[in-house]
């Protein structure tokens, strides 16, 4: 489950379909089944084609709100007037601010308990630790969110930065156990290496285990990232003032009002969503292998 | 999956270079998950436990508050709008697990056959997983209340010439479709996962025995596939009991109340003053919810054996 493993999906056509090319020979494609599937896609592609088309509509064009027109001619008034309605530089930023924390003390603090869980997994306490950073996996975040809005507001942390902490709490239970499962398969001898060397465990961290627990890292990263930006629930509820709101709880103000200049909320709503798919974009190999590797290993 | 327990603890170092056990553990260590555990406690712990704690109260969210034992318990038991947005989250989670769970079965099996462009198309059918749920909902909205009459007023197709979102009996399966549209990627990739571990050589064997794949799917495919198929179901249930972002954006639990989730219903109480009333319904909910994970357990326990 090394590096290899990330290899293992999704990504080239060197990856097996071993028994498809034993009964096929090597360059025969499936042709039917290719077509089936390239239109089953549509049903993916059609509803972002609407948001892209919508967004770069006229006002007076989007009125019509036929779906599969044509943006013609072409306009950004929507992005203008979304840019100012959502005030998106604050709530870009505000976004931003949450998702960061989030990554990085998913990346961080995971990694960190995760090392310290595996390196005393013979310690009661350790072992205790790791079941019952686990169990909050079953907690679901209804049950809580009521209690923590009472919290967070009596500790002042109802705030985007309260709820970039409570994102890192609620992934920490399966991150702890993507990274202790991965740390599992590496061999001991390399920490050891470094303890003969003379290494406290705190350069032994960052020096040996850090750089091995990388590539899951990236994935816990990645899906905190995900996880973060598109994040409803918790934001909504948590932070109390709505000028420092994320960007999936200000695009709720086009359902209310302006209900019928689709052309702004399109347009708002695909500069919400449009980070998010760049992202997987240029990590899709570890998206691809993460769920897998979070769901079936161990 | 990540619930078996992790039974291999790391391999034993060779004596000498390990602390004994006696020794206290290394403070780098402490410090690396102290903290942790303690904002831990403080932000998952200590809120489950006050909402249990307040839901044999009277509490209203803030002030003096008395016990009242399981009065609020009884009540809610008795509440048709809290039995009915019970009912409507796991009769809804059900429909769309199934849904769900077909659909990536499908895709899976199309997507490890020999085609061409795999894997860019691939890559497509996971975008649904990486946006949002509450702005796709808001994008599907517009999908449903304006699009889907047009066209069907179009075509003169009577049922759908009214936007099914305004309609009580129908409603609830604009929300089934989303829902899958976003849970389906998650589910497909682990179920590729699972087609590419099987062994190629069991098909071979078993086309030289003269099985179809028809039959190939029914004798080999399927049955390899069982746990996946369990652990896919009950990651989309645990999911999908939670449903708030998509109701939201499609529906906001209308019309009326028609589609109003637990969540939802847990939710109202700080607004309306019934802290301790919907922390009883919380409390019945994690229940279930665990009720789900034991099955869980069990299931996967045996499936190791």
């Amino acid at each position: 489950m090394s590096t290899s493993s990330i290899d293992s999906i999704g990504t080239t056509r060197k990856v097996p379909t071993n028994r498809s090319k034993a009964r096929l020979g090597k360059d025969k494609f499936n042709l039917p089944l290719t077509i089936v599937l390239a239109v089953c896609t549509l049903a993916v592609l059609v509803p972002l084609f609407v948001t892209v088309s919508m967004a770069f509509k006229t006002g007076a064009q989007a009125v019509e709100g036929k779906a599969f027109s044509l943006p013609s001619p072409l306009s950004i008034e929507g992005f203008i007037e979304a840019w100012r309605m959502t005030n998106f530089p604050v709530t870009f930023m505000t976004s931003v601010f949450v998702s960061a924390i989030a990554v990085a003390g998913a990346v961080l603090i995971s990694s960190m308990a995760a090392y310290a869980i595996h390196a005393n997994w013979e310690r009661k306490f350790f072992k205790f630790a790791f079941f019952y950073v686990l169990a909050a996996m079953f907690l679901p975040f209804p049950v809580l969110a009521l209690s923590q809005i009472k919290l967070s507001g009596f500790v002042g942390l109802d705030t985007p930065l309260g709820v970039g902490i409570l994102h890192i709490m609620f992934m920490l239970g399966f991150n702890v156990l993507l990274l202790t499962t991965f740390l599992r398969g590496m061999p001991h001898e390399l920490e050891e290496a470094a303890r003969i060397d003379g290494a406290t465990t705190w350069q032994t961290f960052w020096k040996v285990i850090f750089p091995v627990l990388s590539p899951m890292a990236a994935t816990v990263g990645i899906f905190a990232f995900l996880f973060s930006w598109n994040d409803f629930m918790m934001p909504s509820m948590i932070i109390s003032d709505p000028a420092m709101q994320t960007l999936p709880v200000v695009n709720q103000l086009f359902q209310s009002q302006f209900s019928s200049n689709y052309h702004i909320s399109f347009a708002s709503y695909l500069m919400a969503m449009a980070p998010a798919i760049i992202v997987f974009i240029f990590t899709q190999r570890w998206v691809l292998s993460g769920v897998t590797q979070g769901a079936v290993k161990s | 999956m990540s619930l078996t327990s992790p039974e291999a603890p790391a391999a034993t170092p060779p004596a000498g270079l390990r602390p004994t056990p006696k020794r206290r553990p290394d403070k780098t260590h402490l410090f690396f998950l102290l903290p942790t555990l303690i904002a831990f406690t403080l932000c998952i712990a200590l809120p489950a436990v006050m909402g249990i704690f307040f839901s044999f109260t009277n509490s209203v969210g803030y002030g003096e508050w008395d016990f009242v034992g399981l009065a609020n318990y009884e009540l809610m038991f008795t509440d048709p709008a809290i039995m009915a947005s019970f009912w409507f989250t796991i009769w809804f989670s059900a429909v769309t697990v199934i849904a769900t769970n077909l659909i990536a079965f499908l895709l899976a099996v199309g997507l490890t056959a020999q085609i061409r462009a795999r894997v860019p198309m691939r890559a497509i059918f996971v975008i649904p997983m990486v946006v949002s749920p509450i702005i796709i909902a808001f994008v599907f909205q517009f999908l449903f209340a304006k699009t889907l009459p047009t066209a069907a007023q179009a075509v003169g197709f009577g049922p759908l010439e009214d936007s099914i979102l305004a309609n009580p009996n129908l409603a609830w399966l604009s929300i089934v479709i989303v829902t899958a549209w976003q849970a389906v990627p998650g589910a497909m990739l682990i179920y590729i996962a699972g087609l590419l571990a099987i062994p190629g050589d069991l098909y071979e064997a078993s086309a030289l025995d003269g099985a179809g794949p028809w039959k190939q799917m029914k004798m080999i495919t399927i049955p390899l596939m069982a746990s996946y198929i369990v652990i896919n179901v009950i990651l989309t249930f645990k999911g999908f009991l939670n449903a708030y972002d998509i109701i939201i954006g499609l529906t906001d639990g209308g019309p009326g109340t028609s589609t109003r989730s637990v969540a939802m219903t847990i939710f109202s109480g700080f607004e309306t003053g019934d802290y301790a009333y919907q922390m009883a319904t919380a409390t019945i909910f994690f229940l279930i919810t665990l009720a789900i994970a034991v099955v869980q357990l069990r299931l996967m326990r045996r499936k190791d054996q």
